[in-house]
């Protein structure tokens, strides 16, 4: 018994330091590409079926088609990504997330592969028209999104309420509970649609630039990833990608 | 090894003041807990006595119905759900306050459990104390207030101070709400510093310093109410 435990520690401890294997480029596990997301972010990302879809998801497709490998996404929270990616659980972290200098620190970013801007959602009837408006009303925020960030910066911590997703702080804005949300642009269209009654200020509370999150240091991957993108970005895959989720209009 | 712990701590509590929503995340807490303590102890001596009621005399049927449903949805659901259902569905489309919800939810979560506490603590009681105060004049309800009350409740205390320590744990999920206790503290802390050790073991250790105060209390209580007992 003793021996063959030692020869199973001796199997994971060979296998987990096979990790990057030629194949994979970098990635915790041969053959298969870990991506860390919240799939709670329409069009970006978010469940169909058994299954997550969105504009992240198929970049990530693509990304792990071109490198040989399989795809796989863990839909965890929005505030546990990063240390997801840098404690190596996960190869990349993408959802929809913004560089910062505070997350520069922790993890390397990819070039931006999508524009976005942080938009404010209020109640029609409430009569609230700028970011002016705003000044001592209570906010909701996804925790730990750059729109938590700034707001929290802005407004002050005792102005601002944080949901674990972005969906609970709309629901809570359609029932009255808090007075704004803000959010990306690209959810903020995809909550107003699912619910009545609700608008987005015009004036955008700030605009940012999405990329793809990998362990520091991690150069292989990381030099992977931009190639792939610049590939997607020059063949037209990703305007299509994006197309296909964000009507034009 | 040193320096790199210090740098943590210092960009974990120190900077931009981070430490302050451990503390006001504790208060919280302790608010809470404080409270839903309360309102468990009066709901759960009250159904105790309703249902101890019904069994010995076969009266309020319908009210002894009411809190067998109770106690059945409330202990056969996990709290979290029937916070969020108290939050979202039964105020929802009011602005309430959310310490207030949430004291609400464990208030009447802790309730049930502390029912059954009570009425083990009665049926503890042998049934000749009843009987033997029923045959010296008393009433069923004099009974109970000087003969059985007085010794259930001092069986019960210990078990009842477990109950508090219990809750205190699990007001941890009053962040489903986006109400700002300890455990949604440090999960702050973490959303902004990207490290997860520091801000989770410190939220660890706090809890574990505040249960270790109370298991002392209820020992020190234990001691004393164990005093004056021949067993």
């Amino acid at each position: 018994m003793k021996k063959f435990l030692g020869l199973v520690m001796c199997a994971v401890m060979v296998m987990s330091l096979a990790g990057c294997g030629k194949t994979a480029g970098g990635t915790a596990q041969e053959g298969i590409l870990v991506m860390a997301t919240n799939a709670e972010f329409p069009p970006y990302e978010y469940h169909e079926g058994s299954t997550i879809v969105g504009i992240d998801a198929e970049i990530a497709a693509a990304i792990a088609e071109k490198m040989g490998c399989e795809l796989q996404i863990e839909d965890i929270a929005f505030d546990s990504i990063i240390p997801e990616v840098s404690s190596g659980k996960a190869d990349m972290g993408m959802a929809g997330m913004t560089v910062t200098e505070d997350r520069m620190q922790n993890v390397d970013f990819s070039d931006t592969y999508a524009i976005a801007r942080q938009v404010v959602i209020v109640r029609a009837d409430s009569g609230i028209t700028s970011l002016d408006d705003l000044q001592g009303l209570v906010i909701g925020v996804q925790q730990g999104t750059t729109g938590d960030i700034y707001a929290t910066d802005e407004f002050g911590d005792e102005y601002i309420e944080r949901y674990a997703k972005g969906m609970e702080a709309v629901q809570a804005l359609t029932q009255g509970k808090i007075d704004a949300v803000i959010i990306d642009n690209e959810p903020a269209r995809v909550f107003i649609t699912e619910n009545e009654g609700l608008i987005i200020l015009e004036e955008a509370y700030a605009d940012e630039e999405y990329a793809i999150a990998v362990r520091k240091g991690n150069k292989e991957l990381l030099d992977r990833i931009n190639e792939t993108l610049a590939e997607l970005k020059a063949d037209g895959t990703l305007d299509a990608i994006v197309a296909k989720y964000i009507s034009a209009d | 090894m040193f320096e790199d712990f210090k740098q943590q701590f210092i960009l974990n509590f120190v900077s931009e003041d981070r430490w302050r929503y451990l503390a006001n995340g504790l208060l919280v807490t302790l608010k809470l807990t404080f409270f839903a303590v309360l309102l468990g102890l009066i709901i759960g001596f009250t159904i105790a006595i309703i249902r101890n009621v019904h069994d010995n005399t076969g009266k309020l049927k319908f009210l002894n119905f009411l809190c067998n449903v109770y106690l059945t949805v409330i202990r056969g659901t996990p709290v979290v759900v029937q916070l969020m259902i108290i939050y979202f569905v039964i105020f929802g489309s009011v602005r309430i306050d959310k310490a207030l919800t949430a004291i609400l939810a464990f208030g009447i979560n802790s309730g049930a459990y502390q029912a059954e506490i009570f009425r083990s603590g009665i049926q503890s009681i042998p049934r000749g104390q009843m009987e033997a105060g029923r045959s010296l004049g008393f009433s069923y309800f004099q009974t109970m207030t000087r003969i059985i009350m007085p010794q259930a409740l001092k069986n019960v205390i210990p078990t009842l101070l477990n109950e508090f320590i219990t809750l205190l744990k699990e007001t941890s999920v009053a962040g489903y709400i986006a109400l700002e206790d300890l455990t949604k503290g440090g999960d702050i802390i973490r959303s902004r510093t990207y490290s997860a050790f520091m801000p989770l073991i410190a939220v660890a250790l706090i809890y574990l310093v505040m249960v270790l105060i109370l298991e002392r209390l209820v020992k020190m209580i234990e001691r004393r109410l164990n005093k004056n007992d021949k067993r």
